[in-house]
Formats: structure tokens, sequence, C-alpha cells
């Protein structure tokens, strides 16, 4: 059982993967993270020594912004926005997509589950 | 994508000398624009704009957290009222 960057503890797979369960660790941070301590792509997270474990957690916490930092510092930025009074600070009070999408359709993902409109029906 | 660096800001040339003059001469006049897609630079925090949105000139105060952004995020073009039933219309 290995505990790295707070409450993540992945399980018996490889290091690669098992590090992207981590929130703000994708492939590309997780590759780096291997070569950084040199670990083969084909250990697991339970063949790991004490002292690896160590050294990730070490290097998560010196290089990258991660879990409960990373979300605090997301946050942080859409509120600026929102208290800014700018544009985009306007779509993200209302929900809306942010970047200009079009909302004649779709932007499901930003509005949530479509509503039905009362009276529509012929 | 992003601008280049090495362009510097983009910024209408003759905002630089209304916003020189409004300083030199006595503050808190509203500066009425028209050139929303001008860059807000550090040299115009505390002055206060009016940004043009198409119909009239929208006060702008502009505080240092607007520094990079332009003009026109803060002057929005549309006013949606809401659809026809809803009561809660805003602005």
């Amino acid at each position: 059982m290995a505990r790295i960057a707070g409450v993540n503890i992945p399980t018996q797979k490889r290091v690669l993967i098992a590090l992207q369960y981590i929130h703000g660790i994708g492939p590309k941070m997780a590759s780096d993270i291997c070569t950084k301590v040199g670990i083969p792509a084909e250990r697991r997270v339970n063949q790991l020594t004490d002292a690896e474990v160590l050294q990730i957690r070490e290097t998560i916490d010196r290089d990258f912004i991660v879990e409960g930092d990373l979300r605090r510092e997301v946050a942080m930025n859409i509120k600026r926005l929102m208290d800014l009074g700018c544009y985009r600070g306007l779509r993200h009070r209302r929900g809306l997509p942010v970047n200009g999408q079009r909302t004649h359709t779709n932007a499901r993902t930003r509005k949530g589950p479509a509503k039905p409109i009362a009276g529509k029906k012929k | 994508m992003a601008r280049s660096v090495w362009k510097g800001p983009f910024i209408d040339g003759y905002l630089l000398k209304k916003a020189d003059k409004v300083r030199s001469s006595g503050r808190n006049e509203i500066i009425k624009i028209w050139t929303r897609r001008s860059t807000i630079l550090p040299q115009f925090v505390g002055l206060t704009f009016g940004v043009y949105n198409g119909q009239k000139h929208i006060p702008v105060n502009v505080t240092e957290d607007m520094i990079g952004h332009k003009f026109g995020e803060f002057a929005p073009t549309r006013n949606f009222p809401g659809h026809g039933g809803d009561k809660k219309a805003r602005r």
C-alpha cells in the first residue's frame, strides 16, 4: 500500500498508470516522474522499495502542483475572473461555456441536462 | 493561441495620449473610448474609462487585476433579458 501526495492509494498497477490516479498527474507527468526517479516502466507499485516511494513523493512535492493545491489554484483563477466582472467571469457565473462556443444547441456539459420548455409542443 | 511576446501588448495609439491628458489635468473624469480591442496597461490603473458597447459607454474603473485584459471584456455587447415567461430577468 503506497500513499503518495496525501490521500491517494494507487493499487497493484504499473507505476506509470498508478500515478495517474493522482489529480493533476497525467500520462506526461507520470512518465516524467518515472524517468526522474529512474523506475522502469513495467515495475508495479507493490514492488517499489520504501526509498523509491519516498523519492517519488519528494519529486512530486518539489516539482508538481497536485490534488488540493491544484484544485485551489484553479478555483482561485476562476474566482478572480468572476470578481473582475469581465466577460469570462460572467460566463462562469451563469454556467455557460466560456471560450466562445455556440449555445443555440449543445453546450450541455456546462448547462447540464436539458430542461423541457413548457408549452413548446403543438 | 496567445500573442507573440516580441510584439508587445496591442493598443490603439491615441488612447495613450488621451489617458495622459486626463492624468495630468485633474483626475476622475470618464474617458470615452471606442477601442475595445486595446490592452489594459499598468499606467491606466485608477482611471475610469467609458468603454463603448455599441450603444453607450459603460464606465469601467480600472484596477490592478485588470492589467493584461482587453477593454472590451468589461463592457458586454449583448443583453440577454431572459426568456418570455421568466420573471427573473436580470439587468
